[in-house]
């Protein structure tokens, strides 16, 4: 079979989501490496989230299939209905397709861990993990902005929380 | 809670409409919404009918007896005719997503709409407050207060690493959106707003237009917002903004200032014929309206115009809507119609601030 964007042989062959539709495409490595590329820088400047995601690089039609097949246990939402709306079904779905989301969050956001308010339900002892994800980053804020005396404050508050944590745990 | 009949409210006008608050010649409204949703439901698009029902009840029973400062109203939107679902988003108290959407939904607010709580939007629950001026602390310290008086009552979806949950993963985290309002007609008017528009694009931030309906800002409003919602903690994603708002105001008074200084006739020339084409048109666009009475907004705070306070010319703004139109003259009209009510409103609004002016 031959390339589909220049003469030479393919030898890879990509299956693509397209509006809810499969579409193949052949592709020799050379334009295969090229087309992956594109998958991933282009990937931000879409608007809708499922559109975001593309095929991750290396992904033939045996993986992509897999993806298909998942489905969120509690809302039965698939991935490919995600795919298409760019909308999850309930909270489940966060834990169902975890792995396919973080990149796609990474993408959006630049990051994958939530660093704001923490609901005061939660149990003691994951907020105060949480309180150290969050001090962290306000550390490394506080360097880059060489404000070093709110970065010695913000040590200061990071070790002691740090001792707490471990003095739990060994309990 | 009393019913409110909502032709009451048109006699009202908005805490934020007050023209008060910090830079308020330059920045509109400051605005805080969050995005919440029960952890007991899935997210609305996999909720028939009966799911979404429960919902509305759930919050509806939570938050109808908050204490948020003033009396509450409530409003089945979906029970509500096209007009005053219109009339709500010009008044800023839904969004037009939930005006447009189906099924039972609702909204809350606060006698001075400064506080409001859409129900069945995207989320099940999103929380607003809105203030007059660049007054983002003010926002979110209401907010966050009123997040923690409905979180003693509601478990809400949450994960250790995510975050909020959110029906579109481009909330997760956070839930947050800031934004705040801008009215920027000198740099519009020098083409300068490019400028702003890209570099605001580089710390990902995002503008829209307030009352256009595409991506084109009438009246020269523009509402600029935060993009990202998680990885960053609420203050920072409000410092972002804090830090980038005083200098977009510094630009428009400085390009401001030079119009007055290098073209003052011209500029006083243009302000007075829009005020002059309010006061007397006889049929009059929403567009062309919107247009005119920007001009006539920088007029005023230029000192060029001295006849006409701040609060009046922001409430013509929304009065001059269509919903709001019909609402006032208690009629449905067409858009023909509109224009000539539009027209006679301006006429009668404006000639008040004349004394000598026959109406
Ligand atoms: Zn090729
Ligand atoms: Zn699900």
């Amino acid at each position: 079979m031959k390339c589909h964007r220049c003469p030479k042989v393919a030898t890879l062959h990509i299956t693509e989501i397209v509006k809810g539709e499969p579409e193949e495409l052949h592709l020799c490595e050379d334009c295969a490496q090229q087309y992956l590329a594109q998958a991933t820088t282009g990937a931000g400047t879409e608007e809708s989230a499922g559109g975001l995601i593309k095929s991750p690089s290396g992904m033939g039609d045996l993986d992509l299939a897999e993806l298909e097949k998942l489905v969120c246990p509690t809302c039965k939402l698939t991935f490919r209905e995600f795919r298409n709306s760019g909308r999850v079904g309930c909270a489940h779905c966060y834990s169902a397709f975890r792995d396919e989301l973080l990149p796609l969050l990474e993408n959006i956001h630049g990051e994958t861990h939530h660093c704001g308010k923490f609901p005061k339900r939660a149990p003691d002892d994951s907020q105060k993990r949480f309180q150290l994800i969050k001090l962290r980053n306000d550390l490394r804020l506080a360097v880059a902005e060489e404000s070093y005396e709110e970065a010695a404050r913000l040590r200061d508050q990071i070790q002691d929380l740090e001792h707490h944590l471990s003095q739990e745990t060994a309990e | 809670m009393p019913v409110v009949d909502l032709n009451e409210l048109i006699g009202t006008r908005g805490e934020w409409m007050q023209g008060k608050g910090p830079e308020s010649d330059i920045v509109m409204s400051s605005r805080i919404r969050l995005a919440r949703n029960l952890v007991q439901f899935p997210f609305l698009t996999r909720c028939d009918e009966t799911v979404r029902g429960e919902i509305e009840r759930t919050l509806r029973k939570q938050v109808v007896d908050l204490t948020l400062g003033g009396q509450l109203t409530y409003f089945d939107v979906e029970q509500l005719e096209g007009v005053d679902r219109q009339f709500l988003v010009e008044r800023q108290l839904i969004s037009r997503e939930l005006a447009e959407s189906h099924g039972s939904r609702g909204v809350c607010f606060t006698e001075g709409e400064s506080v409001s709580l859409m129900l069945n939007e995207e989320d099940h629950l999103r929380i607003q407050v809105l203030r007059s001026g660049f007054d983002l602390d003010g926002c979110w310290n209401e907010i966050n207060r009123i997040d923690d008086l409905l979180e003693e009552r509601l478990a809400f979806a949450f994960d250790e690493q995510l975050g909020f949950l959110t029906a579109c993963p481009t909330n997760v985290g956070t839930g947050i959106r800031v934004s705040v309002l801008m009215h920027l007609p000198a740099l519009v008017l020098t083409k300068e707003i490019q400028k702003v528009f890209q570099a605001l694009q580089k710390i990902s931030l995002a503008v829209r237009g307030l009352y256009g309906e595409g991506s084109q800002a009438m009246g020269d409003f523009y509402q600029i917002s935060n993009q990202i919602t998680l990885g960053k903690s609420e203050d920072q994603l409000l410092k972002n903004l804090r830090d980038v708002v005083p200098s977009i105001i510094g630009y428009e008074r400085k390009v401001r200032g030079a119009l007055v200084e290098d073209n003052r006739q011209a500029l006083h020339d243009k302000i007075s014929r829009a005020y002059g084409t309010l006061k007397s048109a006889q049929s009059i666009s929403s567009e062309e309206t919107m247009h005119l009475l920007s001009s006539v907004r920088m007029g005023v705070n230029l000192g060029l115009i001295d006849d006409l306070p701040i609060p009046t010319v922001n409430e013509l703004f929304m009065h001059t809507q269509p919903a709001h139109l019909q609402k006032l003259r208690r009629s449905n009209l067409d858009s023909a119609d509109r224009n000539v009510a539009r027209a006679a409103y301006l006429r009668q609004r404006l000639a008040i601030a004349q004394p000598g002016d026959q109406n």
